[in-house]
């Protein structure tokens, strides 16, 4: 019985260390980068489908955040974080990476133009969304691997 | 040589012939009567084009990396990998010469729901007959016909490139033999309308298991498995598990995936990707209804 909590108490320690250093990976780096991204989208489309009133000052910090995460999200790629950590990033993105580059900086581009006109509206919003949307499956269509 | 043994050698070669005519006779190609294709009337152009994108036709044949404004050209060629071999979208704009404008709809009937090209031949099973043989002889006239309207190309695609002995055409009717049914893949409600039109859409037109179910050595569906996610035909990565037990859409209602078919979105934001990018884009062409009844359908299927 002592033994197993010893060994429960190890791999429990053992998790916490991993977890420690797996937080300043790129590969992690990148998941977190591609979560904000997806939380600003999040709250776009909830005032696109209505679901939350409009309001132009989450509109515009949602699409900074987009623009300004994109911006730095293809640094993260250096050479050796191809796998590990249930990464989904292709290797197509090391044999492309110019391509690659090309993508994420349509999508900052288009965040930018869209902050500059600020949609005025959830039909404007939802607009928006869409162009977004295309993008991020533009780049996701060649460079994201499922796993499961 | 004595009496006995020629009676014996021609005894075996009289059981030989007849195993290899049994053989031929199994599985020859089987085209439908020609009465099945017949008195359908004028085709419902619009209900083809429902068809169409239902059945994601341009995602193999248009040309490969095609700006919206040319999908409806569809050209061929886009190359699809497999483990014998790659196959080659061929050219099926009404182009006479370089696509099927010289079909008949009983010829391309038979080819998109029996694989039997126009000279009677076995296709490839990398057109996905084998979901499309459960296509209603309605929407196959009333695709034909919405065919017909789109530009013509002359590209001529490139011919398949099979290794040996995937590249012998004859060995296609043991594939059918053992493979090629229009039943159902899975037991769910049909009295429900909404179920029956979600499995005629997964099963048939939208041919999803082509990718989402794994196959055996020979190619055909592992049984118990349909749905069930499968290895990427393009190499790395997987093609998800969309039953209900699922660590990607398990946990999505009947409108999350609905709603993921027509903008992209996961309900937490991520998009889609890799080969579904293209069938998003079809998806999001069709009524509310059928992309909620493919909803329905999936939410129904039996975990795996």
């Amino acid at each position: 019985m002592k033994m197993r909590v010893l060994v429960l108490a190890a791999v429990i320690a053992g998790v916490g260390v991993t977890a420690v250093t797996a937080a300043g990976e790129p590969q992690a780096v990148r998941q977190q980068l591609m979560k904000k991204v997806g939380e600003a989208a999040g709250a776009l489309n909830g005032i696109a489908k209505g679901q939350k009133p409009y309001d132009a000052e989450i509109v515009k910090a949602s699409l900074s955040t987009i623009s300004e995460t994109v911006k730095i999200f293809p640094n993260h790629f250096p050479p050796g974080s191809e796998t590990g950590m249930e990464t989904e990033a292709s290797p197509k993105i090391w044999q492309n990476m110019e391509d690659f580059k090309a993508k994420a900086a349509k999508l900052g581009g288009d965040a930018e133009k869209i902050l500059a006109e600020l949609p005025a509206d959830q039909a404007g919003v939802g607009a928006a969304l869409g162009i977004l949307g295309k993008d991020c499956a533009s780049c996701h269509e060649s460079y994201r691997l499922k796993n499961d | 040589m004595g009496r006995h043994t020629r009676k014996l050698i021609s005894g075996v070669i009289l059981m030989a012939l007849a195993g290899a005519g049994a053989a031929w006779w199994l599985t020859k190609p089987r085209a439908w009567d020609a009465a099945h294709w017949e008195g359908l009337g004028e085709p419902d152009l619009a209900n083809g084009e429902q068809v169409f994108w239902a059945g994601g036709c341009a995602s193999c044949h248009a040309a490969p990396g095609a700006p919206d404004d040319q999908r409806l050209v569809l050209a061929g060629g886009r190359a699809l990998k497999s483990p014998f071999g790659t196959f080659h979208a061929p050219n099926i704009s009404p182009d006479e010469t370089a696509g099927i404008g010289d079909w008949t709809l009983a010829e391309f009937g038979n080819a998109i729901t029996r694989g039997v090209g126009k000279d009677g031949e076995h296709l490839y099973p990398s057109f996905p007959y084998g979901s499309y043989a459960r296509l209603t002889a309605k929407d196959v006239n009333d695709l034909w016909g919405y065919l017909q309207t789109l530009p013509k190309s002359a590209n001529v695609a490139p011919p398949h490139d099979l290794s040996f002995p995937y590249n012998i055409r004859l060995a296609l009717g043991g594939w059918k033999l053992l493979f090629l049914t229009d039943e159902p893949r899975v037991a769910v409600n049909n009295a429900d309308a909404k179920l029956a039109r979600g499995q005629y859409l997964v099963e048939g037109l939208g041919h999803c298991g082509e990718c989402h179910t794994p196959r055996n050595t020979l190619g055909g569906f592992e049984p118990g498995m349909w749905l069930a996610g499968a290895p990427n035909p393009e190499g790395q990565g997987r093609i998800p598990d969309i039953t209900p037990a699922s660590k990607s859409i398990g946990s999505w209602s009947a409108s999350d995936i609905a709603s993921y078919l027509e903008t992209g979105f996961t309900p937490d934001f991520d998009t889609v990707g890799g080969l579904m990018v293209e069938v998003q884009k079809n998806m999001a062409r069709l009524p509310p209804s059928d992309r909620e009844a493919i909803a329905a359908y999936l939410k129904a299927l039996p975990a795996r």
